[in-house]
């Protein structure tokens, strides 16, 4: 379980990203945070915005129709 | 730009305030802020509009072939000769904004006010604010006003420059 949990469902490009900048100002360094969203693509988004920030892609899975993203805090 | 900041950087100047075209700079900007870059908007001629306290920005179908909607199943266009008749930009205007609220799309006021919250410096075109005669008090805070040397200067120390 992510320490966190942002719901992005039903928002589009860039707002789960945006929403997940945001909401990982509230994980502390070292904590996670799961981002949920139904934007197909939020996957390759979430790689880039994880290799720009630095912050850890520890899961990217999907279920068919919600994409799931476990973020952890580097810095 | 900070002289102490080692981040990536990337300007823009943003010379169109249509709807539609409002939409490439704002995304750009708060998603490379949100990746930790240091980013700066100059905002000239049309573009500046989108600097106004109240925004009433609208889409126009003339001279856009490009642009079709979906609509009944499929895709509609429109002829110029129909997109010059009265009220057909506000009906597209009016769809446009349908479609951004169904499709979960950022309004243009929300990605604004997150540019400003993510430190996103904005530069206001003196000399257009002087062309077209707008007022400062109708304008949102925080923008400074510039020319194009305060640009190229930002432009000559950015990595990305962008001209939207």
């Amino acid at each position: 379980m992510a320490d966190q949990v942002l719901d992005a469902k039903g928002l589009n490009c860039p707002l789960p990203i945006l929403r997940a900048k945001k909401a990982l100002k509230d994980v502390a360094v070292g904590g996670t945070l799961e981002v949920l969203a139904t934007d197909p693509g939020a996957v390759k988004d979430f790689e880039a915005f994880c290799r720009a920030t630095g912050n850890e892609l520890l899961a990217s899975k999907s279920d068919g129709k919600v994409f799931s993203f476990v973020i952890k805090r580097t810095s | 730009m900070s002289k102490e900041s080692n981040a990536k950087s990337l300007s823009m100047i943003v010379t169109k305030g249509t709807l539609d075209w409002a939409y490439p700079p704002f995304i750009l900007a708060t998603t490379a802020a949100a990746m930790g870059l240091d980013v700066t908007m100059f905002f000239t001629f049309y573009g500046l509009t989108l600097l106004k306290k109240r925004l009433n920005l609208k889409v126009s179908p003339l001279g856009n072939a490009a642009m079709e909607m979906p609509m009944l199943g499929m895709h509609i266009g429109m002829p110029n000769l129909v997109s010059a008749l009265p009220g057909v930009d506000a009906a597209a205007t009016a769809m446009m904004k349908n479609l951004i609220k169904r499709k979960g799309v950022a309004s243009i006021e929300e990605l604004r006010t997150t540019a400003l919250e993510s430190d996103v410096k904005m530069i206001a075109c003196q000399m257009t604010m002087d062309l077209f005669e707008y007022k400062l008090e109708d304008m949102i805070e925080g923008p400074v006003l510039g020319g194009a040397a305060t640009y190229i200067e930002t432009a000559t120390k950015s990595e990305i420059n962008l001209f939207i």
